[in-house]
Order: structure tokens, then sequence, then C-alpha cells
């Protein structure tokens, strides 16, 4: 029983790459009704982690566009200086904080009043609104959602026929894959097309494919690549400003903030699994040995 | 509460003391060490272990997570959220938590099926078996109260959808449906004295499910364990003692398993759940496709599969319900399917229903998806309520071993040489 059980689950695994292999690029959707693809983040998959340097840019392009209207309430200052994630200088990150145009409000004070402070290493990131009318009344009707968990709180789906499904879940689930809301945000950020002809686009929007009903109210704040990370530098050879570089790197960052314990989490998983494997190696032929004199 | 007498001898003068007047470690020895079980069982029979397992780590994640969460409609999102940043290794407790119950309902349904393949609800397990059915709807009672509590967008509009199905009385007894509705919700709406309540509720049932499961245990050791061949233990060369035999083998399957778990856990933590989950619940704004997690899929295809909403309730209640009349729908002379050349089939096909039901589950209720969950509900309930019955007539089972020994050492086993060895442990 033991021999055929293991054979069928080899036999199981050997269909399930098969058919992965057998796949092209999976196309998901995300409720645009145009394909979504994988994007290859350096945090996805089970060898996945943050490239630090990919997260300050991201940083930079929150700061410098995003922040303008959307908050990043869950996450502390403090915590931009903290392993895993975009790890700047944390006298650096003091300084932003004090920076930050968006104050925090403090009190009461000794006369009872209520008073605004610059930021500080244990606050949060605060964007502009400070509430969700304040924010539908500046932006013409529309909600500008706070990004602290937008990757995770966003996915693709599979428009592959049924008998696919199987396959598409095995890779995702043997690569530890599970990054659709990165891939559904950068396809957002870079989702600004012509709106075509005969779509009925209403006042103040613009055409989105990546976007549900392809109608979003935020426009194109990445084209071109505003965010220049040279600086005018002369010996700058980093990445070069673009619309797909802002976009993957403001969406990496993000998929940090929403997650800020990936790097440790995955660390911590192969100690487990070693350890797990390990131990039902040695438990699998201590229990060999304990009925061997009952085969 | 046992099938046979322990052979404790307490060693020292203390366990002896204790042994006269609380005996509880004979008790403990005959059950989990002496206890004999059939030597042909099976990986598939890691299980019942695998579950303990997973109802204890469940209590004891869910107990940590107590301590920092805030049942409440203005906390309770924001403080899961802070569960995962800000408290010590949160971010694995609350992945176990939710991965965990995940992973108790994997390892339930192959508990299930396993049973229902290997015939182990039969006589004389009647009992044992519907124990275990109640242990299954306090499992879902437990996960979908433990659902909401999130209080994303998902939880609130799963709670909506679900609490809701209870108005379909109204369809009997106009306004009785509503009113029970207001009772559960505690109010006119799905709110925060809803979550309270099924916070409060969802602290409370994993208990039950301990006093269930103790008795679900109990009955196992009273009519011991069914096996592969369907035997009954006849005589000593067809037995082990649990301890170390059992043991051993309980405990690769349990790694094995935790191999999985794991890798859910530190790798794919948000795989099984669903993103509208990390929106706060908002009582405005409804989610285009409410579906509940991948466990309660198929049963959700059930209820949508029937066209009126009180006839799609009573199936999916009727869906679990069936399972506790099975040791008397089954008419088989034989309990293992191993032997049962026509029903092996059918258990197949059943098998392929449930997880096309779950396919079928997660996506929108048209055409032609909804055709094709009322046909698969159609053999989920012929499947018992015909197949079990008929079959089990009409179906010539092949030939049995003699005994669990030929079994595991063929035709003959027990008795010629091979025996002897086998035989030795207990004959010598």
């Amino acid at each position: 029983m033991t021999k055929t059980l293991t054979k069928s689950l080899g036999l199981a695994a050997m269909a399930a790459v098969a058919g992965v292999l057998a796949v092209s690029p999976a196309q998901a959707a995300g409720g645009g009704g145009h394909p979504i693809a994988h994007q290859p983040w350096s945090y996805a998959g089970m060898f996945g982690h943050y490239d630090k340097d990919q997260l300050q840019r991201g940083f930079r392009v929150y700061k410098e566009v995003c922040a303008a209207c959307h908050g990043l309430s869950r996450v502390y200052f403090r915590n931009l200086a903290e392993p895993g994630g975009p790890e700047f200088d944390e006298e650096a990150v003091k300084a932003l904080a004090a920076e930050w145009p968006n104050q925090i409000t403090d009190g009461p004070n000794d006369e009872g009043a209520m008073f605004q402070r610059p930021a500080r290493l244990s606050d949060r990131i605060l964007g502009p609104y400070k509430n969700a009318n304040e924010a539908r009344a500046a932006q013409n009707g529309a909600l500008p959602p706070d990004l602290s968990l937008i990757t995770r709180a966003r996915n693709t789906h599979n428009d592959a026929p049924w008998y696919l499904h199987v396959f598409l879940m095995a890779r995702d689930v043997f690569t530890g894959y599970q990054e659709g809301g990165s891939n559904y945000l950068y396809a957002l950020l870079t989702g600004y097309h012509e709106t075509p002809a005969g779509f009925e686009l209403s006042e103040g929007m613009n055409y989105n494919v990546a976007f549900p009903g392809n109608q979003i109210a935020m426009p194109n704040v990445l084209d071109g690549g505003p965010v220049d990370y040279a600086d005018g530098q002369e010996k700058y050879d980093g990445p070069k400003a673009s619309l797909e570089q802002n976009a993957a790197d403001v969406t990496a960052f993000l998929a940090w903030a929403a997650d800020p314990s990936l790097n440790e989490r995955k660390q911590t998983g192969w100690l487990v699994m070693l350890y797990l494997l390990i131990t039902t190696l040695l438990l699998y032929f201590g229990k060999k040995r304990i009925w061997s004199k009952y085969h | 509460m046992s099938s046979h007498e322990s052979n404790y001898q307490p060693t020292s003068r203390m366990g002896k003391w204790f042994d006269e007047r609380l005996p509880v470690g004979r008790m403990m020895h005959g059950q989990f060490i002496e206890f004999p079980t059939p030597r042909n069982l099976n990986y598939w029979w890691t299980f019942g272990g695998i579950l303990t397992f997973c109802l204890v780590a469940q209590l004891v994640t869910g107990i940590v997570l107590a301590m920092h969460y805030q049942p409440s409609a203005a906390e309770a999102f924001n403080s899961v959220d802070h569960i995962r940043r800000n408290v010590n290794y949160g971010w694995m407790i609350q992945a176990m938590h939710a991965v965990g119950a995940s992973m108790f309902f994997v390892a339930v349904y192959i508990h299930i099926f396993r049973g229902l393949y290997y015939g182990s609800y039969k006589a004389p397990r009647e009992i044992l078996w519907i124990l275990g059915v109640f242990i299954f709807l306090a499992m879902m009672a437990t996960a979908f109260m433990g659902y909401a509590l999130p209080w994303g967008q998902m939880s609130f509009w799963g709670v909506t959808v679900i609490t809701n199905l209870f108005s379909s009385i109204d369809s009997i007894i106009p306004g009785v449906g509503t009113a029970i509705v207001e009772w559960l919700w505690g109010g006119y709406s799905v709110s925060g004295t809803t979550l309270n309540r099924f916070f409060s509720l969802h602290y409370l049932l994993p208990f039950v499910i301990v006093g269930l499961v103790a008795l679900h245990i109990w009955a196992l050791h009273v009519a011991g364990q069914n096996n592969p061949a369907g035997l009954d233990i006849k005589t000593k060369s067809d037995q082990v003692p649990m301890y170390p035999y059992a043991v051993a083998k309980d405990a690769v399957g349990l790694f094995a398993f935790l191999l999985v778990f794991a890798w859910f856990v530190f790798f794919l933590p948000d795989y099984l759940g669903h993103a509208d989950n990390f929106i706060e619940a908002d009582p405005l704004v409804t989610p285009p496709h409410i579906v509940p997690e991948w466990y309660f899929l198929p049963f959700y295809a059930i209820l949508r599969a029937i066209p009126s909403k009180l006839g799609g309730v009573i199936a999916m209640f009727a869906s679990i319900a069936v399972l506790a009349f099975v040791p008397w729908l089954d008419t088989a002379r034989v309990r293992s399917a191993k032997y049962r050349p026509i029903f092996k089939w059918f258990f197949w096909a059943f098998v392929f229903s449930c997880f096309a039901l779950g396919y079928l589950g997660a996506l929108p209720a048209e055409e032609p998806y909804v055709t094709y969950a009322r046909i698969f509900t159609a053999y989920y309930f012929a499947f018992f309520l015909i197949i079990m019955p008929i079959v089990g007539i009409i179906e010539t089972p092949k030939k049995l071993p003699g005994s669990i020994t030929e079994d595991v050492l063929g035709p003959g086993g027990g008795k010629g040489a091979t025996a002897g060895a086998a035989a030795s442990p207990e004959t010598r």
C-alpha cells in the first residue's frame, strides 16, 4: 500500500509537471477583460525576497507621486528602517518623518486643545485627507484607497479552461507563487490606453485595460516615468526612469508595505521545511525498522 | 471503555497508590499503548491522529490570537492587521490559524472519503460515524464564525449571505425566518453585535468539538479500528499493539502532512484565502462575487443549484444530514470497496463530483455552470440514496482474504512458516 501510494503520488506529480510545461504562459485576468501577465518579481516564489534598492526606489515613487492622494496609514515610519524592508538609514527616516507634509493630530494639550505636530518614527505614514469624505470632496467623488494592504487586497483569476485549472494551481502551489495582487497592480499602473472607439467614458474618468469596468478616476500618473532616480548624477548607472520601471518599483514597495515580514517568513520557512523533512525521513526509517518483522 | 483488559503494572509505590485511587494511567496504557490495532492499516488511517493535531493546533494558535484580537466592528480588522505587523511572530501565528483551518478541512475530507471507501461506517461503527458527522458540522459552524472575525469584505458579506438563508423560512411561515435572522444578528443587519457573538461562539465551539472528539475516540476504542480489508480482528496475529506500531506510522503521516501545512504557512499564506478580505468590511459596498472559503464551495454549489431559495437551503443541509444515514443506506455485505468492483467506480465518480461542485461553487451562478452544478448535485444525492442501497444488493463482492494476516502475507499467511515470525511478539 505504501508503495502504491508513493507511486501514485509520484505519477500525479509527474503529470502535474508535464501539464505545467504544456501550458503556455498563464493568462490571468483581473476583471478588466484583458489578460494580466506574471511579472518577474524578486519576491515571488519560494526563493523570493525583496530587493532593498527596488523598495527604496519604490518608496520614492510613492512619496513623489502616490502620496499626493493615497495614505499608507498601516505602515509606520520606523518600518522604513527595519530589516527586510527598504532599510533606509534611521536618521534619514527621522528627517523624512519630520518633513512629511501630512502631520499628526496629537493632544489634547494642557489647554485641552488638539494640535498638529511633525511625525516621528513611531507615527503612521498618513495621506493628505483626514477622512473619506474629505478625500471624496477633493477628488470629484472618487476615494483614493489607503495603499497599506493594496497588493494583498487585489488578485487575478485564471480564465483558463477547467481542465487546465488544476495544473495552473499546481504550478503556483509547487513554486510558492501568490503574487497575483502585484501583477494586477502593475497591469493597472501600466494599463492606461487610448479609449477605444465606441467606448463611452464618463466625465473625468480614464480608460484602463486592467481596471474592472475599464473606467478609473485615477489619471495616468506614471506616464513617461516621472520619478528620475538619477537625480542628474552623471555617474548614475541604476535603472532609468520609465513608466514600466516606476510602476514595477512602486508595486514592489507596496507589496512590502502589505507584507513586511515576507523575507523573514520565507527564511524561517526553509528552516522549518528542512527540520520537517529530516524528521519525516527519520520517522519513516524508524517506522520501517519497527515494522520490519511484520511485512 | 475497552474491549480488552489493561496489563498496566505501576512500577513505583507512588504509581501503585495513584492507580488504586484514579486509574488514569491504567486507562491510557490500555487505550493508547497496548490497544490492539489491525496490522494492515495503510497511511490513510493516519488522518485521525493528524486531525487531533489540527484541533490542538487551532486551539493553541487561536487562544494566542484571542489575546491580541478585538471583536468590535471598529477594531477587528485593525487588530488582525496589528497582529500580523506588530505582534512578535504574529504573522506566523495568524497564518498558522488561517491556513490551519484549511488544513483541518483537507484532513477531515480525506478522513471522510477514507471512511466511505473502506466502509468504516458499517456495523458496529454506526455511532462512531454519526459522531464524526456531528464533529464535521461543529467544525463547519466554527470555521464559518471564525471567518467572520477578520471583518474583511468577504467576512461581512459571507455572514450576510449565509445568515440570510434562514429568512427562507418566511416562505413557510411568514415572519418567522426574518425573526430568526434578526435574532442571529442581534439587530436589523450584520453589525458589531453579530461579530461579538460570533467571536464568543467561535471560542466556545472548539471545546464542544473536543468533547465530541473524546466520544468519537471512545466509540472507536469500543468497536476497534476498521481496516483496508474491512475484516475484524480474529487472532493475535491480526493485530499489533498501538505503541510502537501504529504510533510510529501515525508519526510519519503527521510529519508528512506538516510539510504541506508549513509550505502553505510560510510560502503561500494568502493562497487559500480571498483578496477581498484584506479590505475592511463595508456595509455599503457589495463585492462583485461573494464566495465562501474553498472548503464550503461544494455545499455552496448545491445551495445555488436548486432554483428555490428554501429548496436550496434544504438541499444544502440535507447534503450533510444524509451522511448520518449512510450506515443504513449501504446494503453491501462487505465493508471495503477494495472488494466491491462496481461500487468502487461509483465511489470515484462521487469524489469527482465533490471536486466538480467545489469548482462550480467558485464560479458565478450563471449558465452553463448552473446546469452542471445541478447534474453533480443530483449525482451527490443519488450516490447515497440510490447507488448505495442498490449496488450493495446487486453486486457480487470479490473474494475476501481469510483474515487480516492473510491480507498482509497473502493466502495461507498466518498458518505457514512466515506466520511464525509475524506472530512471535505475542506468542513468545
